[in-house]
């Protein structure tokens, strides 16, 4: 494809991405998760629906998460734009990540006790807490009021968070495997794939900043 | 005398068990040959073929030889055992097997004196089972028993559920059933068992020895390293079902407790 028609292809992408309203993101990752929940609550996901929506919401925040992350480099090497439907990404992941770790808590363990044992003493539990903990004041600064009050340099810092809960998320779906498995190495292999993106850029910009 | 009295008791226990239905059965299974996910079974598992169909018996037995699954059924009576089934992942089920005792088949082949285990073998046809494409185990699936453990009334080799041939998913056409260990223990689709002095390979003992152990009795005392195994969630159960307290040695304890006397459980778990 030449260079010039790959342009006007992402020109058409680009008009295409700007013509959907992030509110319709958050009517279909809402309306997603409303949907598997009543497919797990009428037999529609199995027989055994609280291992198969756990594990759905999880894969769908570690989907989102990894789509969330791409939406940068999406933009840099392929001139992509999603940036106007970022926030709406990250906050439609974290709430998949909610919805996993309540039906984890309420319909799996179902004890406060079991909850406070497994975050305690079992460590990919713990590390998948640990990554919905730092997602917490990302979701709650996902607004304009906040990035206002913080400022744009604050609120960037915070919200490279991100990357440090991304890589728990996937170790904590690494971990809890059973035997070699090759579907969670490919969401971790994606998420340091994007993280390593952004560790050359920042050692590049700061070798240019030396010179 | 004794294979009498735990038969009093199984019964006993029947009673009180309500079976699982065919469609949770046969839809929710661990067959890793086939894939890790839980319908992956069901859904590839048609392509096994299971006739003709023959076991190498070897080892340290006075009859050693490849035989017949025909020629081994003829020999045996099938009878219904109704046992509960827990998995090591913490869920479990009730199943109404169709099979016979294990020590009727040994006794046939004739175990010499020096044998003390019982090592068994999965099928391995990479055409026919697409998961062995993925190094989860050290493929072929392997399992191993105490020659006591093989012996007792309980230990069951299933050829049918409900009456009907026991479906490729769940390990057709003949496989080991031994209600009172984690499910992984009762391998499937056997074509081998060999009688050994020594105890034998058991895949998930040698992929990860300190999560799973040679005897894998279901313990809720003992927890596996990475999850509880003080409660497991019934199959069948829906969406908002509360979870089960997991019984010692899986409610079988009555039969079995006295084949492990002064062993510690924790230390061999």
């Amino acid at each position: 494809m030449s260079s010039l028609a790959r342009t006007d292809l992402m020109q058409a992408v680009n008009a295409g991405l700007r013509r959907v309203p992030p509110a319709l993101v958050y009517i279909v990752g809402l309306g997603w998760a409303g949907w598997l929940f009543f497919l797990a609550a009428t037999g529609g996901l199995g027989v055994e629906p609280v291992e198969a929506l756990e594990h759905r919401y999880g894969e769908l925040a570690l989907q989102l998460i990894v789509l969330g992350l791409a939406v940068t480099p999406l933009r840099r090497y392929l001139g992509v734009n999603l940036m106007p439907l970022r926030r709406a990404i990250g906050v439609v992941a974290f709430f998949f990540v909610l919805a996993h770790v309540l039906v984890w808590a309420v319909l799996d363990v179902q004890t406060l006790p079991a909850v406070w044992a497994d975050i305690l003493e079992r460590p990919y539990v713990t590390i998948g807490m640990a990554g919905f903990l730092l997602l917490l004041p990302l979701a709650m600064t996902s607004n304009d009021w906040s990035v206002r009050k913080l400022g744009g340099a604050m609120w960037r810092k915070l919200h490279r968070l991100v990357y440090p809960a991304a890589f728990l998320g996937a170790l904590h779906f690494v971990w809890l495997a059973k035997g070699f498995q090759i579907e969670p190495l490919v969401y971790l292999s994606a998420i340091l794939g994007l993280l390593a993106l952004r560790l050359r850029r920042r050692a590049h910009g700061h070798a240019k900043r030396a010179g | 005398v004794a294979g009498g009295l735990a038969g009093g008791g199984l019964r006993a226990q029947q009673e009180a068990l309500e079976p699982n239905t065919w469609e949770e059965i046969t839809s929710y299974n661990n067959y890793y040959e086939f894939g890790t996910g839980k319908s992956d079974p069901a859904d590839h598992a048609h392509r096994l073929t299971t006739q003709p169909w023959s076991i190498q018996i070897d080892g340290l037995v006075d009859n050693p030889g490849t035989y017949t699954l025909e020629d081994i059924l003829s020999e045996v009576e099938i009878e219904e055992r109704i046992y509960r089934l827990r998995c090591v992942e913490a869920w479990s089920m009730v199943v109404p097997w169709n099979g016979f005792e294990l020590a009727d088949l040994l006794n046939r082949v004739g175990v010499q004196d020096g044998a003390r285990y019982v090592a068994f073998e999965t099928v391995m046809r990479p055409e026919e089972m697409p998961g062995l494409s993925v190094p989860v185990l050290d493929w072929p699936y392997r399992e191993g028993l105490r020659l006591d453990e093989a012996m007792h009334p309980l230990t069951i080799m299933a050829t049918g559920i409900y009456g009907e041939p026991i479906p490729n998913q769940n390990g057709a056409p003949i496989r080991l059933v031994v209600p009172w260990k984690y499910g992984f223990k009762s391998i499937k689709s056997i074509v081998r068992i060999t009688l050994t002095a020594d105890q034998p390979y058991a895949s998930w003992n040698a992929s990860q020895p300190g999560e799973y152990g040679f005897y894998s009795n279901v313990n809720p005392n003992v927890d596996h390293p990475r999850w509880s195994q003080a409660t497991e969630r019934r199959v069948g159960g829906g969406l908002f079902a509360r979870r089960i307290p997991t019984l010692m040695f899986n409610g079988y304890a009555d039969e079995v407790a006295s084949l492990y006397e002064g062993m510690d459980l924790a230390e061999y778990f």
